[in-house]
């Protein structure tokens, strides 16, 4: 592939996507999901997935948080005092979150409104501080960026699979456009989906099927 | 190996702990304190233009897409009045803090208001516009309240909060037609200023009752709170009602 050209960039003879590399972003996708599989982050993934855009816009802000903050805490790895390192972690990811909230608030201040405390949630949420202290404490920048970056896909893709249930089902519509209306008929949503407890469901569901699929057992 | 060895054993010293700590907190502080300055006016506009959407809501019927400063500057006529009901000039709307006034007495509150201009005749106004501050379950509510001419209909009213309990006392700022139960009640009773209070309970009938609305389940507190924001901002702006009241 492209390894030719990339691997002037980085001084160790490693590929930038080497095979390694490449499962850093393709296994939180799916066999070690970080909603599904290791079951972290469930409290946004029930809270802000009844439409499509909010959820769209909370994968991408913690997309961009994970990311950030393995990139940042990686660089800083060797200098960072073990005794605080959990506070210098936070003091991190909140710098990250306190600034994409703030370029909420000036460009989408409407899903802003609706996300509410979820954005600033994502400090405590646990997918980015456990990726900070499994992974970017002890690797690379580089293969903490995209760590982060496929934690924070596989975290968005259970988001928006969710959200694209909840939303259709229970107000038959997908990134508010009325999808039944505009084909011509009319449909009486379904209220459940609306909750938390639809969400619920439908997470059970998706890690039901994934792990069916995965042949995934709890003993292993 | 060795090396680092020593490299860790710096990093637990306590000078090097408390250095560190510093150093991140100035260079996160003066990060955040950047963005938060470089933001600042794109935000100040998305208020200013949601707040202006707010007023515009508690009367018409707004479209997608319509643009809502120039429907803004077409109808509405802003200015801000004291207690006695005369109109302060060289104080704009959004000069006023409501927070900060509503925590004064009553009589020294500065009161902005909104009329809506009659589109034939620009003399008279078509509706009211009234903002209200109080304090509800958890934190500060606030909102606007729509009165038609005769300074006593209900046309409408827009509510917002802090910090409602979601699906709870929140359901004043997210649930339409919550709001939609003010609609076309009265706050004055033979002249008396009365108000219109949310009662305990839901699914309750006041259709014929003008002076109250059927409650929200499990939000009792946050409803008392709406309550005594009602009673509390509208007899602040009575005698500016009085006066409109008589001229028409």
């Amino acid at each position: 592939m492209s390894e030719s050209v990339e691997t002037l960039v980085e001084k160790k003879s490693e590929p930038l996507f080497s095979k390694k590399n490449k499962k850093l972003i393709t296994n939180p996708l799916d066999i070690d999901n970080p909603i599904t599989v290791q079951v972290l982050g469930i409290c946004s993934a029930l809270a802000v997935t009844t439409q499509m855009k909010p959820a769209f816009i909370m994968a991408l802000s913690l997309l961009v948080v994970t990311a950030c903050s393995n990139v940042a805490i990686s660089v800083m790895r060797n200098a960072i005092p073990q005794r605080i390192r959990i506070i210098v972690q936070l003091a991190v990811v909140s710098l990250w979150v306190t600034l994409v909230n703030e370029l909420l608030k000036a460009y989408v201040y409407d899903v802003s409104k609706q996300l509410a405390v979820f954005v600033g949630l994502i400090i405590t949420n646990c997918i980015v501080m456990g990726r900070l202290e499994a992974f970017a404490m002890s690797n690379k920048p580089w293969p903490s960026f995209l760590d982060g970056l496929g934690n924070g896909l596989g975290y968005g893709l259970i988001l928006m699979a969710v959200a694209f249930f909840r939303e259709i089902l229970g107000s038959g519509a997908l990134f508010g456009f009325k999808i039944f209306e505009a084909v011509g008929f009319h449909y009486q949503g379904n209220g459940l989906m609306l909750l938390p407890a639809g969400a619920c469901i439908i997470v059970g569901i998706v890690i039901w099927v994934q792990r069916s699929i995965n042949g995934y057992r709890e003993s292993h | 190996m060795q090396t680092k060895n020593e490299d860790y054993s710096v990093r637990q010293s306590n000078l090097y702990i408390i250095i560190y700590a510093a150093v991140l907190t100035l260079v996160c502080g003066g990060l955040l304190a950047l963005a938060s300055e470089g933001l600042k006016e794109k935000q100040q506009f998305n208020i200013a233009l949601e707040q202006k959407q707010n007023i515009l809501a508690t009367v018409v019927d707004l479209q997608e897409g319509q643009d809502v400063n120039v429907l803004y500057a077409q109808l509405v006529n802003e200015f801000v009045i004291d207690y006695q009901g005369s109109i302060k000039e060289g104080i704009k709307p959004q000069d006023v803090n409501l927070a900060a006034e509503y925590k004064k007495p009553p009589e020294q509150r500065l009161l902005p208001i909104y009329e809506f201009k009659n589109e034939s005749d620009s003399n008279k106004i078509d509706y009211v516009v009234l903002p209200v501050y109080g304090f509800g379950l958890w934190n500060d509510i606030w909102g606007f309240v729509a009165l038609e001419s005769d300074m006593n209909t209900i046309r409408g009213v827009k509510f917002d909060h802090k910090g409602e309990t979601p699906g709870l006392g929140a359901r004043i700022s997210s649930d339409d037609e919550v709001q939609a139960r003010y609609k076309g009640k009265s706050i004055y009773d033979n002249n008396k200023l009365v108000s219109v209070t949310m009662m305990k309970g839901e699914g309750n009938d006041y259709g014929d009752d003008p002076h109250k609305v059927d409650g929200m389940s499990g939000a009792t507190l946050t409803a008392k709170g709406v309550n005594n924001m009602l009673t509390d901002y509208l007899s602040s702006y009575e005698n500016y009602l009085k006066k409109k009241k008589a001229n028409s």
